[in-house]
């Protein structure tokens, strides 16, 4: 929609031309949860496509998305076959209440600084223990875990003026096998539990990211493959009932039931025995 | 900044927060519509450098130096797309206003992703079709017959619109620019209810822009129903165009007229009104409980509401029979209370009117509205104006499903338009859609029903709740209408119903698709299949052994003299045809034990037309170059009804349907036509089309008979030509001197009764509370099928409407009231991955009182849906689901209360 009280746009092609914090001034990447809603607090955009961030960088250490890389980028990417939970990112990306159409639109940045807890990208970079490239505007870096980087729903760490420059999915996680399960009220629709297990055959440890079923993703990692039992223990204990987003997509309720399901399939995929 | 669009080089400067949609809209492109405005709906979908996106979403500055294309550009000249073609020749569409985003769409799709349309199109939402028919669009299969003379009726001619609408050329109602006109946005409540002490407008009127700001000062103190019916004093008058006192959190407190939307919506945020809080509340028990404050303490009388003191709107009792006497009698007695929520009609077109001032001084409305005539009446009536002096049209309307038989934007625009001599523009955006226009009402009903041990009906007894929100509207219609046909289908001879609608601090409640019948069908057509539970009988001979057959008296509630009649009578082979496609299902269901299976069905049954008088004019005309031209005041929504009509005045005049111009929907061309609404499109305005072809016919006759000196029973009409014992006389020469015109007319009475008997097979998960449809049919009665490709499509969008209200609709409240599913996003209207086919079938009957042998079916095809949905549940889960919707969060809850889930 149109934005109306927005009386101008910049678009720097270089760090140092950011401009100065100012909380009526948004970073605009695809824009498409930007123009999705009303925006009254704001009158500047600052788009961040003129940086000309590569959207995709892999090396030996891991993969780094740029915040601008559109799902439809990400989506599109092919990984070495020595990173088996690479496998994870396209079902992510489809993960996406939106179309395709706004993945050619919508960036992986975008949608993690949403903070939404069904934003599917906050789900792969928290199944893979991503880590946040944060640019402050004294021209610094920090870099930041996805776990804190999400502090809530809707909230994040960005202090005003910084910006989300990119994310990091280590080698480690990376070359784990993985397997992933989701929930939602409709076909497709919006995820209301999404749930990421990895695992290191070779070390027979087990990490588990429960994301969308709360306010912000948790990771739950097992120096040992758990069995069904320790695995429900530990999230019942973990996770109260009242720990579980609640909002139109799905009761707490529900979503504590499919947290514990969806989980155990997750384990018993990755770790067998006691299989549903 | 430079683009190019459909090919051709444009210098434009977008504002900086502009998105492309509304600069391509500005650049005279209406073929990019807006269904949401936030990315959801898919309807503004265009096509930039290739790549399909969300018009409405992307940037317009970034458009620069980009090539886009929008519907408009995607033909090569005369030559379509071949998706354009395709969706043309499978007719996949309804209202259309869709359409053009669905084909930008689809054309861009890879071979890979035609291959899971489900995943390709989930951003493309229609809410008319059911989504089967762009599924066969996209795959190429052709429904539509090849235009024929004569015996047009009973096959599946293709929208006149069809081309329109493919192309992008369907001017819908806010696809036209007039000149020079200002821009309307409302400042709403942020309580649900308050006294308002006083707005200050000074800092509001600063805003460089501004011509007018409305308060209730300004609006006429008259009250009014924003219902529309032919008869105004069917509604209750509560509600006024601007009013001091605000009753739901969205309620209008101002309108800003300004230059431009963005001066208007600065203006509305710089208002400043001081409230005076009023006690709230949001259910109808806390409403009809002592000290509840009341909503509209106002003179009963006058303002027709039953019971003010006591926040009732209407009020309904009737018994025939003795139903006490008839529990007596009975082996078994079920009783059971059962809740349908508030749903959203969700047309894709949102409401929005256009108003000015013509030449002459006449009021102009160019509005989306299924009743234009009685929004004309109703407008002369609030501004004391003579109906001459006020014209109120329709362009295509983007589907409706009741929500445009209400007066929601039309007064506003006119009060704006008289208060400042401007042409005045106001567009719902679609979160004023959801948050400020209307819902199904949210409707409790208790049933008790009395059988004997061989399943004959004793006894049935209604008691029904009703919330009103907090204007009354339609609210004495439904539910009057909601207990009527539900007990009349059945034979019982005691039968008692006691209702009330209650007025509540929430959003109102209005007219809906099947208008109070698809709450009171959930419940009965529930209640009747745990009778059959207890009785040990199949649903099916349940229904056989109770319901109405062809030579009852139809009797409801009162023994009040009415005029509804067997026309004809389809119901048998209705279910029969349902209770053989379930049999005949070979369906597998999932493999997993934790899925369950079963089966349900219900039963519906509804009057053909509403009661109390419904009007239609229609005029048609031999044009001097001997086409005809047909006037008549029944709008077009993606009810099909232009096709039909054309169907009906070709067969009548032995022509073909591309001889005939339709024009439609203007209170300046035609007498009366008293809205498309009540599923009479064909059933009323059909007729009276019927009617004006076939005075025209006698009338042609007699001319050629004069100018021949033939006997008239020896002229024979022929397409194109009288044929007048051995010569042939050309139309055109029959009308050369003036042409020649014939009026017929239609009163809605008497009525007949239709039938929709629907069927499930369902999965449902015991661990995730899953509800996967394997088997949807529906069979229907709709008398003599006049176009079954368009009557199919009736049905199919009836069932995938209802589907969405029986599965994961629901317009949630917050704490105070407030509609907190205030997007697409968050209103969970099916989707083609939610959408499953239905076989449809109809009975073979031929109706006395329609046209051409029909009967309505529109709204009707809605209300068997969710109570065989929850019957199949029941008889997969064991677990009776009396609330609506059965999403997977209710039916787990409810599977492991009953200890029937599985961990």
């Amino acid at each position: 929609m149109d934005l109306n009280t927005i009386t101008g746009v910049s678009r720097p092609t270089a760090r140092e031309h950011l401009p100065a914090p100012s909380a009526s001034t948004a970073f605009l990447g695809g824009g498409t949860w930007l123009f999705s809603e009303p925006q009254p607090h704001l009158d500047h955009l600052v788009d961040l496509s003129g940086l000309g961030w590569p959207a995709l960088v892999a090396s030996p250490d891991g993969l780094e998305i740029a915040a601008t890389c559109t799902l439809a980028q990400l989506n599109a990417a092919t990984f070495p076959p020595h990173w088996p939970a690479a496998a994870l990112v396209q079902p992510c990306c489809r993960a996406l209440m939106g179309s395709f159409k706004v993945w050619n639109m919508a960036s992986v940045g975008g949608n993690v600084c949403m903070a939404l807890p069904a934003g599917p990208m906050t789900s792969l970079v928290a199944g893979l223990e991503g880590e946040c490239l944060i640019w402050c505007p004294d021209g610094t870096d920090r870099r930041v875990s996805i776990f804190d980087f999400i502090t809530g729903a809707h909230r994040t760490s960005l202090a005003p003026g910084e910006v989300l420059r990119s994310l990091h999915l280590p080698a480690r996680t990376l070359t784990r096998q993985a397997a992933l399960r989701r929930a939602s009220l409709t076909q497709q629709g919006r995820s209301a539990v999404f749930v990421i297990g990895t695992r290191d055959p070779a070390h027979d440890d087990f990490t588990l990211a429960v994301s969308a079923a709360l306010p912000r993703p948790r990771r739950f990692h097992f120096n040992a493959a758990p069995d069904a039992a320790t695995l429900r223990e530990r999230l019942g204990s973990e996770l109260s009932p009242d720990a579980y987003f609640d909002d139109l997509h799905g009761t707490p309720d529900w979503r504590r039931q499919m947290t514990l399901r969806l989980s155990e399939e997750v384990r018993a995929e990755l770790c067998g025995g006691d299989a549903p | 900044m430079t683009l190019t669009v459909n090919g051709a080089r444009c210098d434009a400067a977008p504002r900086p927060g502009q998105c492309l949609r509304t600069f391509l809209r500005e650049l005279g492109w209406f073929g990019v519509k807006k269904g949401c405005d936030s990315g959801d709906c898919g309807a503004c979908t265009v096509h930039v450098d290739g790549t399909p996106v969300h018009s409405c979403i992307f940037p317009a500055f970034r458009a620069e130096g980009r090539e886009v294309t929008t519907i408009e550009g995607l033909a090569q000249g005369e030559d379509l797309h071949p998706m354009q073609t395709a969706f043309a020749a499978a007719q996949g569409f309804q209202c259309g206003f869709c359409t053009p985003g669905m084909i930008m769409t689809a054309a861009a799709l890879i071979p890979e992703q035609k291959a899971d349309l489900a995943t390709a199109l989930k951003g493309n939402i229609c809410r008319c079709t059911g989504y089967r028919a762009i599924a066969d669009a996209v795959a190429g299969h052709a429904h539509v017959a090849q235009d024929g003379s004569g015996g047009a009726c009973g096959s599946s001619l293709p929208d006149p619109a069809a081309r329109a609408v493919v192309t992008g050329a369907a001017r819908y109602t806010m696809d036209v620019a007039p000149e020079d006109v200002a821009h309307l946005k409302i400042l709403r409540a942020p309580h649900a209810h308050a006294r308002i002490r006083a707005i200050d407008t000074r800092l509001a009127a600063e805003v460089p822009g501004v011509i007018a700001i409305l308060t209730h000062e300004h609006a006429p103190p008259a009250h009014f129903s924003t219902a529309r019916h032919q008869m105004p004093e069917d509604d209750p008058d509560d509600t006024r165009i601007l009013d001091d006192v605000v009753r739901f959190v969205g309620q209008r407190v101002a309108a800003v007229v300004a230059e431009s939307e963005a001066a208007a919506e600065e203006a509305c945020r710089r208002i400043r009104v001081d409230y005076e809080l009023l006690p709230a509340v949001f259910d109808p028990l806390s409403a009809l409980a002592d000290g509840a404050p009341i909503l509209h303490p106002k003179d009963a009388k006058t303002a027709r509401i039953a019971a003010p003191e006591r926040n009732i709107v209407a009020e309904l009792q009737g018994e025939v029979g003795d139903v006490a006497a008839g529990f007596a009698q009975a082996d078994m007695i079920y009783e059971g209370t059962f809740s349908s929520q508030r749903v959203q009609h969700a047309h894709l077109e949102t409401l929005g009117a256009i108003g000015w001032m013509d030449g002459d001084g006449v009021l102009t409305l160019r509005t989306s509205s299924q009743v234009p005539f009685l929004v004309r009446d109703a407008l002369a009536s609030l501004f004391a104006l003579d109906p001459n002096r006020v014209r109120v049209m329709c362009g295509r309307v983007g589907g409706g499903f009741g929500a445009k038989q209400e007066m929601l934007t039309e007064d506003i625009v006119a009060l704006a338009v008289l208060q400042t001599g401007r042409a005045v523009k106001h567009d719902f955006t679609r979160e004023e859609q959801f948050t400020a226009s209307t819902c199904r009402h949210p409707v409790q009903v208790a049933v008790k029903l009395g059988a004997r041990r061989d399943g004959t009906l004793t006894a049935m007894q209604l008691n029904v709740v009703a919330d009103a929100g907090a204007y009354g509207n339609h609210s004495p219609g439904i539910l009057f209408h909601g207990a009527n046909e539900a007990l009349q289908l059945y034979r019982c001879p005691n039968k008692k119903a006691d209702g009330v609608a209650v007025y509540t601090n929430t959003m109102p409640s209005g007219a809906f698709r099947g208008y109070g019948l698809s709450q009171t069908v959930f419940a009965v057509e529930s209640a009747l299949d745990e009778l059959a539970r207890m009785l040990g009988l199949d649903p099916f001979a349940l229904r056989r052994l109770n319901v109405v057959g062809p030579g009852d008296v139809l009797r409801s509630y009162s023994d009040h003299p009415h005029d509804v009649e067997m026309g004809s009578y389809g119901l048998d082979q209705c279910l029969d045809l349902v209770e053989q496609a379930l049999a005949r299902d070979e369906s597998v269901p999932p493999a997993d034990p934790d899925w369950v299976t079963g089966r349900g069905m219900a039963t519906a049954m509804i009057d053909t037309i509403p009661p109390r008088g419904h009007f239609s004019d229609a005029r048609l005309t031999l044009m001097p170059d001997g086409t005809f031209a047909l006037d008549v005041g029944t709008v077009e929504f993606g009810n099909g009804t232009s096709t039909v009509h054309l169907q009906i005045a070709a067969s009548a005049l032995s022509t073909a349907p591309a001889r005939i111009r339709l024009v439609q929907a203007d209170t300046a061309r035609i007498g009366h036509d008293t809205g498309a609404f009540g599923s009479t499109g064909i059933v009323v305005a059909g007729l009276a089309t019927e009617r004006a072809a076939r005075a025209l016919k006698a009338l042609i006759l007699a001319q050629a008979a004069a100018q021949t000196g033939i006997a008239e029973q020896d002229c024979e009409l022929e397409d194109g030509a009288v044929r007048a014992g051995n010569r042939r006389i050309p139309l055109s020469d029959l009308a050369a001197s003036a042409p020649l015109v014939a009026d017929g007319r239609a009163t809605g009475s008497p009525r007949s009764v239709a039938f929709n008997v629907h069927g499930f097979k369902v999965a449902v998960n015991r661990g995730t509370g899953e509800v996967r449809i394997l088997k949807s049919v529906q069979a229907a009665d709709a008398g003599k099928v006049l176009n079954p490709l368009q009557c199919r499509g009736q049905v199919e969008g009836g069932v995938a409407q209802a589907l969405g209200a029986a599965l994961s609709e629901e317009v949630r409240l917050g704490p105070n009231g407030a509609v907190e599913t205030a997007s697409f996003r968050n209103y969970l209207a099916p989707r083609f991955p939610d959408i499953p086919r239905t076989e449809v079938l109809f009975a073979d009957t031929y109706d006395r009182l329609g046209p051409f042998g029909a009967k309505s079916m529109s709204e009707s095809p809605f209300n068997p849906v969710a109570p065989a949905l929850a019957n199949a549940v029941r008889d997969a889960t064991g677990v009776r689901l009396a609330a609506l919707p059965l999403a997977p969060d209710a039916v787990l809850a409810a599977l492991t209360r009953a200890g029937r889930a599985c961990a």
